[in-house]
């Protein structure tokens, strides 16, 4: 007993005051990018011939674009740029409301979701339960989905929670490209969901199917088989840009946090 | 090919494989025996192709006491061969999926059935496209038996697989995991010319592994394009490597000691494995290390700012988690839990041919640290294997405990040896030898990690095979289960903590 407390005391109190207070995050993290708004050379395609999901295209203005439902986040790309057109920024907020809001360019900026309708806000603002399924994601979206469950992060003090049956959930957490051996059973636990069916894919595959869009084995993300409201980029996204995007739905992102 | 009595070799070039002996059964079967009783386990069997023909099968057998390989290739003749599962257990998973895959079907195979149920199965020549899960279970019938399914889709965070438990009473009389939801195909698009792309797929074969697994697949580059990565690229590897399995290990201590209800020593480590995630995190900006090996070397340079910050934080991650997890040790509710519970004998975990933490908790010495790794494992004062006897769920928390100390050592150690700082290499995947096979370990924080490349005559890679250490161990898992009860599932289950999608790829 002596022992559970000293560890007690030795482990000290270390859950973070997010979203309150923005964490700094590592030097290398590589972020939200942004485009500058420099003349893109009409014969340099370096950026599109290193990107492995084929994530950037040139508009008709010459400018490039990036989908960021596709992007990895490798960084890649802004290291090849002799004009340096390509910045990652440290910015982790950036979930979506539909794929379209996450097409960037130099006059485009990433459009951040909003929360949901008043009417089912005032529903799960205290209390928000999801049910997680992998479609054929690699543990990494789903260690940073479990890791928002430890003390570091508290999901709970949000009245967030992972629940065990779809049964009890608000909505669905999709990660994963959706195999094809996994399409039946997430119909099911979509089918098995209370309405409103609030549906977040989280990370590149969940989204376009990542790396392996285009794979005989997958249907390219989860939008290919049941609605989705919600997007949060990333190979995998951090912890605190998915955290930041539940938060979001429910309307407690940034400052606007209820007491 | 040629016919004599097997090739040997040690993993620094890749064999011809016009050099690999090419035997006919009753040969082979001699030889399998002969691996077998030098200390080898087989690594991989898989079919070969020649002009679209599936005409042999190539076994890779790695020795448990040196860095020897012992590779060889069954003729076949016609569409099928003699199974060898019923004399040699370990062929069971690689029979099942060369059948799944060519078509090429072991007669006389005990239990054969899909592996991973891909879009274009070979399985049951071509007849009917099996179902994933909708096969004939293993069953127990009498009074009072009944079956628990469990799974895909379970009640945490966690990938998809089915569990079908057969029960008298609460007690398991058989566990039978039957996987394949995360398949994504990964390994058909790696055949092609070795690229960014496949370097990039590779990181995701399984994400928690993604050092491992990437470590192999430049190894097996760096093989065959006869490339040398320096002292200090290497070093940085290894600290990666080493990064990831005590980040890992720790997160299963904290599940185990969540599954028996020990609430402390759960949320402590659930956080102090993301203090060692955000290590590798230091490193290249992402949490799983993405981006750190690559072919040649280093992705990332690192300063000794960076080596400072990592030497401090890992000070502070060591004091953390003894402080967490000593507690278990002391308790004596978890130990009644963890003491006894799910137990593979030695001689089963050799016969199926278990790798890793599970093997070694099991009292078999296979760590490719000690054989497959180079120099820096070999000539580390630190580095040891850790070893229990018992192979119950307490012997593979010991076991994850002695690796997360002894790995922070070897850690600190090459910290302070890389004074100068690492400089980031340019990635290349030229110069690819032709008609070659080539063969690469990691021992990532699970096991034995085993990448195959064979390519074809223009220096394309022609197939590639990877073997996560979990294709070893799942078999494993179920015949721990037998005789425990249905709730010691958890805990035995987190206690291997296998991989889903490093399986299914």
């Amino acid at each position: 007993m002596l022992q559970i407390l000293r560890a007690r005391f030795e482990q000290k109190y270390r859950t973070g005051k997010y979203p309150n207070v923005l964490p700094d995050m590592p030097n290398r993290y590589i972020g939200l990018p942004v485009l500058k708004n420099k003349n893109c050379p009409s014969d340099c395609f370096a950026c599109m011939d290193i990107c492995p999901v084929s994530a950037i295209s040139k508009k008709e203005d010459g400018n490039i674009s990036i989908n960021l439902g596709k992007c990895i986040f490798c960084g890649k790309c802004a290291e090849v740029c002799q004009e340096n057109i390509i910045e990652f920024t440290k910015e982790h907020r950036m979930s979506t409301s539909s794929k379209e809001d996450m097409m960037i360019s130099s006059e485009l900026q990433l459009k951040h979701a909003e929360a949901v309708g008043k009417q089912i806000r005032n529903i799960f603002k205290r209390s928000f339960k999801l049910r997680q399924v992998s479609a054929g994601g690699c543990n990494a979206c789903e260690a940073d989905t479990n890791v928002l469950g430890t003390v570091g992060f508290d999901l709970g003090q949000f009245g967030i929670s992972f629940v065990a049956s779809p049964r009890h959930a608000d909505g669905l957490l999709v990660t994963g490209p959706v195999t094809k051996n996994m399409l039946p059973a997430l119909k099911k636990t979509y089918d098995a969901l209370p309405e409103p069916k609030i549906v977040i894919a989280t990370g590149a595959c969940a989204i376009s199917g990542g790396l392996f869009a285009g794979s005989s084995e997958t249907v390219n993300g989860v939008d290919n088989v049941i609605p989705v409201d919600y997007y949060i980029p990333g190979c995998p996204p951090h912890p605190l840009t998915i955290l930041d995007g539940l938060l979001t739905v429910i309307n407690r992102n940034n400052k606007q946090i209820c007491n | 090919m040629k016919n004599n009595s097997g090739t040997t070799f040690d993993l620094k070039s890749p064999v011809r494989i016009s050099d690999v002996s090419l035997m006919n059964s009753s040969d082979f079967k001699n030889w399998v025996a002969s691996c077998f009783e030098a200390a080898c386990h087989l690594s991989v069997f898989m079919p070969l192709q020649t002009n679209n023909n599936y005409t042999s099968l190539l076994a890779v057998f790695a020795n448990n006491n040196s860095n020897k390989i012992r590779i060889a290739a069954l003729q076949v003749e016609g569409k099928e061969f003699d199974s060898l599962t019923p004399e040699f257990p370990q062929f069971h998973i690689f029979e099942r999926d060369i059948y799944e895959r060519s078509g090429v079907k072991p007669l006389g195979h005990p239990w054969l059935k899909p592996v991973r149920f891909p879009t274009n199965s070979k399985f049951g020549d071509g007849e009917k496209n099996p179902i994933v899960g909708d096969i004939d279970f293993f069953r127990i019938d009498g009074y009072e038996t009944h079956q628990v399914a469990v799974g895909p889709v379970h009640a945490g965070i966690i990938e998809p697989g089915h569990f079908r438990f057969q029960c008298h009473g609460e007690i398991v009389h058989h566990l039978e995991i039957s996987l394949g939801y995360q398949h994504r195909g990964i390994e058909k698009t790696l055949i092609g010319k070795p690229n960014f792309v496949a370097l990039k797929t590779i990181e995701v074969a399984a994400g928690d592994s993604t050092v491992a697994e990437s470590y192999s697949y430049c190894k097996n580059i760096e093989q065959l394009s006869g490339a040398k990565v320096g002292e200090s690229a290497e070093k940085l590897r290894i600290i990666a490597l080493e990064l990831e399995r005590c980040a890992n290990h720790i997160g299963d201590l904290g599940a185990m000691a969540g599954d028996v209800g020990y609430l402390p020593t759960m949320s402590y480590c659930g956080r102090i494995r993301g203090d060692f995630l955000n290590m590798t995190g230091l490193i290249c900006g992402n949490r799983f290390g993405r981006g750190i090996v690559v072919p040649g070397g280093v992705g990332y340079s690192i300063n000794s700012k960076i080596i400072d910050e990592l030497l401090k934080r890992l000070e502070a991650g060591k004091k953390d988690f003894l402080s967490a997890v000593d507690l278990l040790w002391d308790s004596s509710s978890v130990l009644a839990r963890f003491e006894d519970t799910g137990i593979v004998p030695t001689e089963t975990a050799g016969k199926i041919g278990m790798v890793g933490v599970a093997a070694r908790a099991s009292g078999l010495e296979v760590d490719s640290r000690s054989t497959r790794h180079g120099d820096i494992y070999k000539n580390s004062s630190v580095f040891k294997p850790a070893m229990e006897k018992n192979g119950d769920v307490a012997a593979r928390g010991i076991v994850r405990y002695n690796e997360v100390l002894n790995s922070i050592g070897m850690i600190n150690d090459l910290l302070q040896s890389l004074d100068s700082g690492v400089q980031a290499n340019p990635v290349t995947f030229t110069n690819i030898s032709p008609d070659s096979i080539s063969v690469s370990f990691a021992e990532g924080w699970r096991g034995e990690v085993c990448h195959i490349a064979v390519t074809d005559n223009n220096g394309n890679i022609a197939d590639y095979r990877i073997i996560d250490p979990s294709v070893h161990n799942w078999f494993g898992l179920a015949l721990a289960l037998r005789g425990e009860k249905v709730s010691d599932f958890p805990i035995c289950n987190k206690s291997f903590s296998l991989s889903y999608c490093g399986f299914d790829l």
